[in-house]
């Protein structure tokens, strides 16, 4: 029994203490040990990737037999696999937070942590780090890619041109919000099935519903879907049917705040 | 030290727990006990913060646990349902859980070691029995070395061996003078390790005894075997006395006690052949007290659940 009590009789390194920092900490532990987390990311950094060398590809394809498209079309092809990024890190985002409630870890959690809601911004937080990282990564290797394919037929674009930058780094963020779209939809419906069909249903399937509306409220309506929104910083040139690039992507974190309050709302009041 | 003051739980016309009030103090084990369903896991869920009361308080070393600066410090839980990712190693499960507090890494593989895991440490909780899935829970319980500990049936599942190593440690956090507060629905299990024991049915207290107390005013009778039984019986007979001839010559006396039979059979001349003081096992005396509501009600008003506390 002398072995249960030797921390007690040890001075502490450092005082025992609950933080916030710590348990950000013990989300970035709980998010790297999981294999489906390293799966889903290797997915979602392959899909973007290979879907940006298809395009790219076709593209190069269709100017070499003496067809035009602009850079701004080139730049959006190229990065065209942001458009099913619901499907891997939104997944991933919604498996983060449903995970804990589909397996009774929250249980464990919220005992560790009882004031609970530094879980939940612990969980933002390291996500947004890591899908910040990894989405960066992938949606520069994705256009210096593409930008090579198209090099060939000499019609690569320079990320020097006129909001392509923007373009390329400010997917890297939309996909990013995509995963923290996930989560909050997650830490809100705590079920897995239930997340991910909320998750496609909004992103996928919503955007393409409001075609069998008529056109003029399809047109005022649709740009602010969640989906439309978040999307209009993946256009180099900024067209009438969207909203500005920031602008979107601004309304598109404000939807994520507003799913976010409620999830945290939810977790002080539920029983866990 | 954890104290419920009329703790109240209701799933919408449902009771989960009624009114209970107790006290788990430090130094001993103290059992919690009663059939299953009767309000042990919520109570339980209440005092870690997990599940609102309805109505009352409860705290441990006089703060609600969300309160505490170190929770995992203050309190070492292993709750009835697995709380645990089934994807993630046992050592990773733990890291986690300790991250959260700063506990360090050796305390982690110190947890482990006491509770017999390094060999399957590396391993990933989904593939372990219910009797690792156990000793990993509490492991996790015992990872902030903490002053409580609060164990929902931790013999579940473990194996013979596992069941007598976790008396010895529930009996050694105590003798360290920890608060160790242990469900069970066994009484048998809870004559083993516990002091004191704490006993619900539907959610209400039954009684707040010391296992001493319990033994003593669990039902008692006298088995009597004699040639004049019929005189015998008409001699003890008296208010409160419930006399009961299974055969010719036996009689089963309840009320009494073997010294007042033997001194009025000698006072009246009766032959005795037989003389025995019979008690009910604690388990017995346990289904007694959880029989239904009627039962339970009536030992309860009669000062059994008050007893316990003023002879303290």
């Amino acid at each position: 029994m002398t072995t249960i009590t030797t921390t007690a009789t040890r001075p502490a390194d450092r005082p025992i203490r609950l933080t916030q920092a710590r348990v950000a900490y013990s989300e970035w532990i709980k998010l790297r040990s999981l294999r489906s987390t390293w799966w889903t990311l290797s997915i979602f950094a392959i899909t973007t990737i290979g879907l940006g060398v298809l395009l790219s590809s076709l593209a190069a394809a269709h100017i070499s037999k003496g067809h035009h498209l602009t850079a701004g079309q080139l730049v959006t092809l190229s990065l065209y696999g942001a458009y099913i990024a619901p499907l891997t890190i939104g997944v991933l985002g919604a498996l983060t937070a449903t995970g804990e409630y589909m397996t009774g870890m929250i249980r464990a959690s919220l005992t560790a942590v009882p004031t609970r809601l530094p879980v939940l911004w612990a969980k933002l937080a390291m996500f947004a780090l890591v899908g910040l990282i990894v989405s960066e990564i992938t949606v520069f290797l994705t256009f210096g890619i593409g930008m090579t394919i198209l090099g060939h037929v000499g019609a690569g674009v320079s990320i020097s041109q006129p909001g392509v930058l923007r373009t390329v780094a400010g997917t890297g963020l939309y996909l990013m919000l995509t995963g923290l779209f996930g989560l909050a939809i997650g830490a809100v419906v705590r079920n897995t099935a239930v997340a991910i069909s909320a998750l496609a249903g909004i992103m996928l399937v919503l955007p393409v519903l409001t075609n069998l509306l008529p056109a003029t409220w399809a047109e005022h309506f649709a740009r602010y879907l969640p989906s439309n929104a978040g999307q209009a910083i993946l256009a180099v040139q900024h067209t009438s049917g969207s909203l500005a690039p920031w602008t979107g992507l601004a309304l598109f974190a404000c939807y994520i705040a507003v799913i976010v309050a409620g999830a945290a709302v939810l977790l002080k009041r539920r029983d866990a | 030290m954890i104290e419920a003051q009329g703790l109240s739980k209701r799933y919408g016309d449902k009771t989960a727990v009624d009114n209970l009030s107790f006290t788990v103090r430090p130094g001993m084990v103290t059992g919690f006990l009663g059939p299953n369903g009767a309000g042990k896991s919520t109570t339980i869920r209440m005092i870690l913060g997990l599940d609102a009361p309805t109505a009352g308080r409860v705290t441990v070393n006089g703060r609600r646990y969300a309160a505490h600066a170190a929770p995992l410090r203050e309190v070492g839980a292993l709750l009835e349902a697995k709380a645990v990712h089934k994807g993630r190693t046992a050592r990773e499960h733990l890291m986690a859980l300790a991250a959260t507090t700063g506990i360090s890494r050796r305390r982690v593989d110190e947890v482990i070691a006491i509770t017999g895991l390094t060999e399957v440490a590396s391993k990933r909780s989904g593939t372990f029995s219910l009797g690792m899935g156990q000793r990993l829970g509490i492991a996790a319980a015992l990872l902030g070395d903490p002053a409580t500990l609060i164990l929902d049936e931790p013999v579940n599942g473990l194996d013979p061996e596992g069941i007598h190593w976790i008396r010895n440690l529930l009996k050694g956090l105590a003798a360290d003078g920890r608060t160790v507060f242990v469900s069970s629905h066994l009484m048998s299990e809870m004559a083993l390790t516990a002091e004191q024991v704490i006993i619900v049915g539907r959610g209400r207290l039954i009684a707040d005894v010391s296992i001493c107390e319990l033994t003593a005013q669990s039902r008692r009778s006298v088995l009597v075997r004699s040639p004049q039984a019929g005189q015998l019986a008409s001699v003890v007979a008296g208010p409160g006395v419930r006399i009961t001839s299974a055969q010719t010559g036996v009689l089963e006396i309840e009320g009494t006690d073997t010294d007042t039979v033997g001194r009025l059979a000698a006072e009246h001349g009766v032959v005795l052949y037989e003389l025995t003081a019979l008690s009910a096992s604690l388990e017995e005396a346990f289904m007694e007290l959880t029989k239904d509501d009627v039962e339970y009600q009536a030992i309860a008003t009669a000062g059994l659940a008050g007893s316990g506390r003023s002879t303290r």
